[in-house]
């Protein structure tokens, strides 16, 4: 049997979902024995296969053009597509930011702030248009839900566990994490 | 005509960033640029927010150095409330950042740059990351993971967490620490300390081996910043803010709460990211470096005694003035290791860590904090106002991969110069650009470097937008 494909990304994120991905520590072995791990930001490809993945999975939120670009296309490329962590999940802490009009939250970071001098607000055409933040089910269809800020290690670990031997994960109370 | 030459991740967005080397009609070098796409606002959101939520609201910045947020954020919470933590929990903290410093500072070392250095710049990309590294040189890989998880084990047994831990709040710190956790940190301590001594034998005899290489690949005079303590000693986690030139004379020690008076920031169009300078030297001449290299550089001695006779070393390498090559950050990087591990021992031999004194009472709001400390990538800045309630009416930042944003652009230019050619685009040589802001351990794309290579796509522009040749590595 061919061992299934996963692809992971992240998007408008703290790193900190991946981080905890990696924090499964030996598990990491074993998990990597089950499955075939595409594109990731922990490996050198970048950009998930064209015959598509098995299993994608994204961190973070959808908060510039580009975010909703690599959204689409993991969701373009995956049989199952989880939404990993708070960001992903809900939108995440940038979420806050959709409180007020974009331009405000780029004045206070460029121009009505105490250390700059002489403020502008970036907009040369190499970088990001900022976006209304939005979860990945906002933007793509989701599959699988795994909340947690990050989600534990174990909880990562089961996701990915249960996804490889073919079943769709089951998140009982003891596995949700709001924080 | 001008061209360009555009290095960027593949993805575009992992990184948060990518290069632009602009070139001239003989297909020279002009100049070079970090775009840094990522934006997301945090000063704005935050206001309206009551101040001793930043602790859990800050760490989501970066999840890769959180507690150094987590803590600064406690520290400005502490002036907010208008008191000064206890001993026992000044101590705990400054552990948890020692554990911090350990688990960022190894990962770096043997996870993310050690490939470039163990497997040469212009080994096949394939395998110049730490799985080759793993392939090749397992012991050294083992050392990197044992660290790492050390140093993370000492966050989370303080936290509950490795990733966003719950432990400093405005005034103190919300647990004890254990007896069993003390413990089980000591037992492992001397294991550590020896790996990392191995890592600066590695770092040392490579340094030496390729000495001309290292001391012109992106080296370039500047300024550096740090805190240090009363006697000049390197800190990381108190102390005064001082700034020496690159000729290592002190141009001016303040602290922290002042910084408004020292520190201006500059915004350009093309990056999310600003740029730091001194005020008192003006823009560009007061740009200045942050992290390992300019921290050892700017202190004069380090209170623990291996790390103490690394230092003396050092000095020595550029007879007493400041240590400019880049690839010198990997060698500082583990001897603020050294420090660390070695820190960690003096903190838990102090009897006052064991107290259940944790936590200081406020009797009123003051309206106004500064938190800084020393976060494994450089000086790092939280200021807050708040109203008389505590809610925050102005929140700002200024995070440690920010005052090294123009010395990362100088790096590349610099390197582009030596190394690319525009009309002969090889690999190894596109390498040698990313490295030389890898150096820098950039906290916007430490998540790119995470553990593999930066893959690249690359591709020569026209000035008028025109493609006139491409390449792809990943
Ligand atoms: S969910 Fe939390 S840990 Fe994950 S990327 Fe978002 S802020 Fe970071």
């Amino acid at each position: 049997m061919m061992k299934p494909k996963i692809a992971t990304d992240w998007l408008a994120a703290c790193a900190g979902c991946h981080m905890s991905l990696l924090d499964i520590d030996e598990k990491l072995i074993e998990l990597l024995q089950k499955v075939e791990l595409t594109s990731s930001p922990l490996t050198d490809l970048k950009v998930p296969p064209e015959s598509g993945v098995d299993v994608g999975l994204l961190t973070g939120a959808v908060n510039n053009d580009d975010n909703l670009h690599v959204a689409r296309r993991m969701r373009q490329r995956s049989r199952i597509l989880v939404a990993c962590g708070d960001c992903a999940v809900f939108g995440g802490i940038i979420r806050m930011r959709n409180h007020w009009p974009l331009s405000e939250a780029l004045e206070a970071a460029y121009r009505d702030n105490p250390s700059t001098v002489e403020g502008l607000i970036p907009g040369a055409p190499e970088i990001m248009r900022p976006l209304p933040d939005r979860s990945v089910g906002e933007v793509v269809k989701v599959d699988v839900y795994v909340p947690g800020c990050p989600p534990s290690p174990e909880v990562i670990f089961y996701v990915l566990n249960e996804l490889a031997e073919g079943r769709i994960p089951a998140l009982d109370e003891s596995r949700l994490n709001y924080d | 005509m001008v061209q360009r030459i555009m290095i960027e991740p593949v993805t575009r967005i992992e990184g948060h960033a990518k290069v632009s080397i602009t070139l001239d009609d003989e297909g020279k070098v002009r100049q070079a640029r970090l775009h840094v796409n990522e934006f997301r606002g945090f000063e704005r959101f935050c206001r309206g927010r009551m101040y001793f939520e930043m602790p859990q609201i800050a760490p989501r910045i970066c999840g890769i150095c959180p507690v150094s947020h987590h803590l600064a954020a406690a520290k400005a919470g502490d002036a907010i409330n208008g008191v000064v933590p206890t001993r026992t929990a000044t101590l705990l903290r400054e552990l948890m950042h020692m554990g911090q410093v350990v688990q960022s500072h190894s990962m770096h070392f043997f996870e993310l740059a050690g490939p470039d250095l163990l497997l040469g710049f212009d080994a096949e990309p394939a395998r110049r990351n730490v799985v080759g590294l793993i392939e090749d040189h397992p012991q050294v890989a083992l050392k990197g993971v044992l660290l790492r998880k050390y140093g993370q084990n000492v966050i989370s047994a303080l936290g509950r967490k490795r990733v966003h831990p719950e432990f400093a709040v405005a005034g103190g710190v919300n647990s004890a620490l254990t007896p069993a956790a003390r413990d089980a940190m000591l037992g492992e301590l001397e294991e550590r300390i020896s790996d990392v001594l191995d890592g600066i034998g590695i770092a040392k005899a490579w340094l030496e081996e390729h000495r001309d290489y290292a001391e012109s690949f992106a080296s370039f005079p500047c300024g550096y910043m740090g805190l240090v303590g009363e006697n000049g000693e390197l800190e990381l986690y108190h102390g005064q803010v001082r700034l020496i030139d690159c000729q290592g004379a002190q141009v001016v020690q303040f602290d922290p709460r002042d910084y408004l008076d020292h520190i201006g920031e500059r915004v350009e169009d093309w990056t999310y990211l600003k740029f730091p300078y001194s005020l008192k030297l003006g823009w560009p001449e007061g740009t200045y470096r942050v992290g390992p290299l300019a921290r050892l550089n700017v202190c004069e001695r380090i209170g623990t005694p291996k790390a103490q006779e690394q230092l003396e070393e050092w000095k020595s390498l550029n007879g007493g003035g400041p240590v400019q090559g880049t690839l010198y950050y990997h060698y500082a990087r583990l001897v603020e290791a050294l420090y660390a591990l070695e820190r960690i021992g003096q903190l838990l031999d102090d009897p006052d860590i064991m107290s259940n004194d944790l936590y200081a009472p406020s009797a009123a709001i003051t309206g106004h904090g500064v938190g800084c400390l020393e976060a494994p990538r450089g000086t790092l800045f939280h200021d807050y106002h708040t109203d008389e309630d505590g809610r925050l009416t102005s929140v700002n930042f200024i995070i440690a991969t920010g005052h090294n944003n123009w010395a990362m652009s100088r790096s590349v230019e610099e390197v582009a110069r030596a190394y690319v050619d525009g009309r002969n685009l090889s690999e190894g040589m596109l390498n040698r650009v990313e490295a030389a802001i890898r150096a820098h351990d950039p906290c916007l794309s430490c998540s790119t470097h995470a553990l593999g290579q930066m893959p690249l796509e690359v591709t020569l522009l026209a000035a008028d937008g025109r493609i006139l040749d491409r390449a792809v590595r990943g």
